[in-house]
């Protein structure tokens, strides 16, 4: 194949993974997407593989067949409750492939450049390692947090803000060496230093953010994994990996803004991490007044005679896996001409559009799930709310305290239904750490106990 | 127990407070009926009818002296009353503050008399507000007259002979009448726009199409039980203008401001009217409280400075049929509220809010005005506290006015500057990339803002996957001496890549196939 044919096809897949991604502007062109994705990729392979470029078949074969079987396992196997860790560690796979191409573009003999061509060549290797670097040991670590392998509270190393200065700066000053250096040797050598220091500040970065931080971590992470992809591209020369990596990048972008929007904080404060130790009017265990805890038949009885019931599910039904009996439950309540509907603020779960996963999992029809925005007006007119397992995102401090560390975050304000239930082990706080008056509220019921059993429970009640 | 229904006498009233249907519905909760003869003839109903729905029919005498009840329209003249059998019932309007004398036999007599026009504003006794149904009536009716009365048609038209502006109405009170107005010239293909003191029905005008006029001015329009209130100086000349300004414009006002037991407020006045394009017609619905218009002769239709004024008092009555049948099932409504043992018998509960407030005399005493009812309006919006800011400087303000210009092009000529330095150095290779690198970042962006919310975690795994398109380098790299570190870190980054490849796009894949629509089967 000519190189000619490799690039029109490069420009096909370019724009078959931008159709995809227009593909998820609704569910029903959604599929669609996902299959121009998987066009687009497969020509971009088939092509790169016919290139000149390439012939080592048979380990291509090889490494490759054992990828798409792994691959293809893992796809199969995984729980859509693991979701957030299935796209943490992919995330952390394309880091990973973007620390080696780049070591392996260093060390291949055939490129030769000189002047200022070499300078770019050579800042846009040590750009993709550093990158590419980063988001695998960061993303290894929000799958362990995500997986519970590690615990998600922050790590907060003593003058951790210095270190991480430290560590950019010493990659600053090794860049600059590297860029400069003439030979083999030392280059290499300052690069797999460069790398370290990467691997370590990717792994102290996302350690030190916290559970309920996750949805932006993972955003970025997917933004990262982008920009490694487009800087290796620019490395290689490569527009393809340049326009993919740079889709991929600014969708990542774009989600870690929407996710810090909704809990009306900025990038670089998640960023710096350390959020629910600190400041503000976190009581330490202290009770505002006395929760009223309810049984399994009066919540049925509730739910039974209410006209409109939102269901405002959190990350509690995730871990519990209990998003087959909260549809079995709402079914049983439409049969009985109960208007069911689901509310979803955006920071719900561990990764952006979590819940809605779940919900879907569960095969809830996904017109009769809202956004916060969209449903946030009728909660007032709802006569029953059923939070299940959320915390600071129905929290009204959020918007009555100042002093609260969530003050500002927009949050479902449930407390305007007639009554609200709240399905919780105990009375322990969210991940914010902070305590939440709506339990305290006097339309506000207690459910204890584990949301999947209690849900058990209300359908046989029901 | 007995229920009559007489002919209605007062002002060539054409209603009628029963049909055979509201007659069935009595029976099955256990009354006897008797209906005057020739009582539902101008509404539309024969005899034959109420007599074929169980009825018996009788003469006036009997029907006012042998009934138990007498269910009615108009208030009985006093002569009436007096006729009636001494501790009886009797269910009509009454309008007791104008009907003294009225009120007087009825407690003399031991009448229990419960007043339509008294039913309370609430939910639960929406089913016997009669004022409300009439009022839907009138407020129909009032446009009917006017399209009578207008020379040309409601709706907009191209036709080969020529192209016909649509007519513009004017509805002055977006009470039950004027929504009902609003509701029926909107139908016909008039622009309509509407006006109210309470800016809470804005919404409800909006509904049906029409525009809601807005003042400047800013004061509640409420008063007590949802009906309106009078309004402050300030507030009625800025109305006035307002009305003024849209006189000249408008083809039809329908007016329907009214305030409980007041006269009704000028709200039209002669020089509008003058104002006003020959042909137009304007319906004054408040005609029998004196009028909203200046130049309303209450009950009759007049042309005054070209302008057709209808007056029209009895604006209900001009649909006799639907205005019974509407008023009929109000009564059996509350009927089967008094009845609910389905014996015949009625009860008056006397803790009950909707019975005590109707009845205006019981046991030979007057019960009317009843305690102040409670306050059921929509509660008003918080008032706007917005203070006006100091006056800016006049550099303020023309920056202010300037920076939204000027901003993007300090942007163009930042990045112009910046540009215009990479381009000199940097080989035209690069730049190349660059220009890809740079529209790619920006088609991103336009596109994954149309993403839904609700997918952003297939987003996410399918953007995993093409990030996986880093195996293309990996691919490029791999072929050479096989047993080299180049080689062997090239095969490791496809393995690790294919597996994000495959792994991101068949776990989209099965995410996406679980997203359904509530009619949808696999």
């Amino acid at each position: 194949m000519n190189s000619g044919l490799i690039t029109t096809a490069y420009i096909a897949a370019g724009v078959l993974f931008i159709l995809s991604l227009g593909g998820l502007s609704n569910q029903e062109s959604a599929r669609r997407g996902n299959i121009y994705g998987i066009l687009g990729m497969a020509l971009a392979l088939v092509a790169t593989i016919l290139g000149k470029a390439v012939t080592a078949y048979a380990l291509i074969g090889i490494t490759m067949g054992l990828g798409a079987a792994i691959g293809v396992m893992v796809s199969r196997k995984v729980q859509m409750t693991q979701m957030p860790e299935l796209v943490a560690i992919l995330h952390s796979f394309v880091g990973m492939a973007a620390v080696l191409v780049g070591i392996t573009g260093y060390l291949d003999p055939e490129m030769h450049y000189v002047g200022v061509e070499k300078t770019i060549h050579e800042v846009e290797i040590f750009i993709g390692v550093f990158i590419g670097a980063l988001t695998f040991t960061g993303s290894v670590v929000a799958f362990g947090k995500l997986r519970g392998t590690l615990s998600s509270r922050p790590l907060l190393l003593p003058f951790r803000h210095l270190i991480n200065l430290a560590a950019v700066s010493v990659t600053l000053g090794l860049g600059v060496l590297f860029v400069g250096a003439e030979g083999m040797g030392f280059p290499l050598l300052g690069l797999m230093i460069m790398a370290c220091i990467a691997f370590g500040l990717g792994w102290h970065m996302v350690m030190a953010i916290g559970g309920a931080d996750m949805p932006v971590v993972i955003s970025m992470l997917n933004s990262y994994s982008g920009w490694a992809a487009a800087a290796t591209g620019f490395m290689l020369g490569n527009d393809l990996l340049i326009i993919a990596g740079a889709l991929v990048g600014s969708s990542g972008a774009i989600l870690s803004y929407i996710m810090c929007k909704a809990m009306n904080r900025s990038l670089m404060n998640v960023i710096l991490g350390g959020f629910g130790t600190s400041g503000g009017t976190v009581v330490e265990g202290g009770m505002q007044g006395d929760a009223i805890p309810t049984s399994l038949e009066e919540t049925a009885a509730l739910l039974k005679n209410a006209k409109n019931v939102v269901i405002v599910p959190g990350y509690g039904m995730a871990v519990a896996q209990a998003q087959h009996p909260v549809f079995e439950l709402t079914e049983r309540l439409r049969k009985a001409g109960v208007n069911v509907r689901f509310a979803i603020h955006p920071v719900a779960g561990r990764m952006p559009g979590h819940m809605n996963v779940l919900l879907a999992e569960a095969r809830v029809p996904y017109d009769i799930v809202f956004e916060m925005d969209e449903i946030n007006d009728d909660l007032a007119e709802t006569d029953a709310v059923l939070v299940i397992g959320a915390n600071d995102i129905v929290n009204p401090s959020a918007l009555e305290d100042p002093g609260s560390p969530i003050a500002g975050m927009p949050v479902l304000a449930v407390w305007n239904a007639g009554i609200v239930v709240v399905l919780k082990r105990s009375m322990a706080t969210g991940y914010a750490g902070v305590e939440n008056p709506l339990f305290f509220k006097e339309n506000t019921r207690m459910l204890f106990g584990d949301a999947k059993e209690s849900l058990t429970g209300l359908l046989a009640a029901v | 127990m007995k229920i009559g229904i007489p002919i209605e006498t007062c002002n060539e009233e054409k209603r009628v407070a029963a049909t055979p249907e509201s007659v069935k519905a009595l029976i099955h909760l256990g009354y006897d009926l008797t209906v005057e003869a020739g009582a539902g003839e101008a509404a539309g109903f024969p005899d034959g009818a109420y007599e074929a729905a169980g009825a018996a029919l009788s003469d006036a005498k009997a029907v006012w002296s042998d009934s138990d009840m007498v269910l009615k329209v108009c208030p009985p003249s006093p002569g009436e009353a007096r006729q009636m059998k001494a501790g009886a019932a009797l269910v009509s309007f009454v309008q007791p503050a104008e009907n003294p004398e009225l009120l007087e036999v009825l407690k003399t007599r031991n009448i229990t008399a419960l007043a339509m026009e008294q039913v309370p504003r609430i939910t639960r006794a929406q089913k016997l507000d009669a004022l409300s149904s009439m009022a839907n009536i009138a407020g129909y009716r009032a446009v009917v007259e006017a399209a009578g009365a207008f020379g040309r048609f409601f709706t907009g038209q191209v036709t080969a002979a020529g192209k016909i502006p649509p007519a513009k109405v004017l509805v002055i009170g977006a009470g039950v009448a004027g929504l009902s107005a609003i509701g029926t010239a909107g139908a016909l293909g008039a622009v309509v726009r509407a006006f109210d003191t309470r800016p809470e029905v804005k919404e409800q005008v909006e509904s049906l199409g029409a525009s809601f006029l807005m003042l400047d001015v800013e004061e509640e329009g409420a008063g007590a039980g949802g009906y309106a209130k009078v309004m402050s100086e300030a507030f009625i000349q800025a109305e006035m203008a307002l009305f003024a300004a849209q006189a000249k414009e408008v083809d039809m006002i329908i007016t329907t401001a009214m305030i409980p037991g007041k006269t009704a407020p000028i709200l039209i006045t002669k020089e509008m009217v003058a104002s006003m394009m020959p042909g137009s017609v304007i319906v004054d619905l408040a005609a029998g409280q004196g009028g909203n218009c200046e130049l309303t002769e209450p009950g009759q239709s007049v042309v005054k400075e070209g302008v057709t004024l209808i007056g029209y008092t009895d604006m209900v009555s001009r649909l006799a049929n639907q205005a019974s049948r509407l008023y009929a099932t109000n009564l059996s409504n509350l009927l089967a509220d008094l009845t609910p043992a389905k014996d015949g018998e009625a009860v008056y509960d006397m803790e009950d809010e909707v019975v005590r407030t109707m009845t205006v005399t019981k046991g030979g005493e007057i019960t009317w005005p009843p305690p102040a009812p409670t306050r059921l309006a929509l509660p008003p919006e918080p008032p706007k506290t917005e203070k006006k800011a100091p006056e800016p400087s006049v550099i303020e303000t023309s920056w202010q006015r300037w920076a939204p210009q000027v901003k993007p092009f300090l942007f163009l000529v930042v990045g112009g500057f910046l540009l215009y330095h990479l381009g000199r150095v940097v080989p035209p290779d690069f730049l190349q990339h660059m220009t890809v690198f740079v529209l790619a970042c920006f088609v991103g962006y336009m596109v994954i803002w149309n993403v839904t919310p609700s997918l952003h975690t297939p987003l996410m795994s399918v953007t995993n996957a093409i990030s996986g398109i880093i195996v293309v380098g990996a691919l490029l790299q791999v072929s050479g001496p096989f047993f080299s570190l180049k080689t062997l870190l090239a095969a490791v980054a496809i393995l690790i890549a294919t597996i994000n490849v495959f792994g991101g796009f068949l776990v989209t894949q099965r995410m996406l196939k679980m997203f359904r629509r509530g009619g949808d089967h696999e």
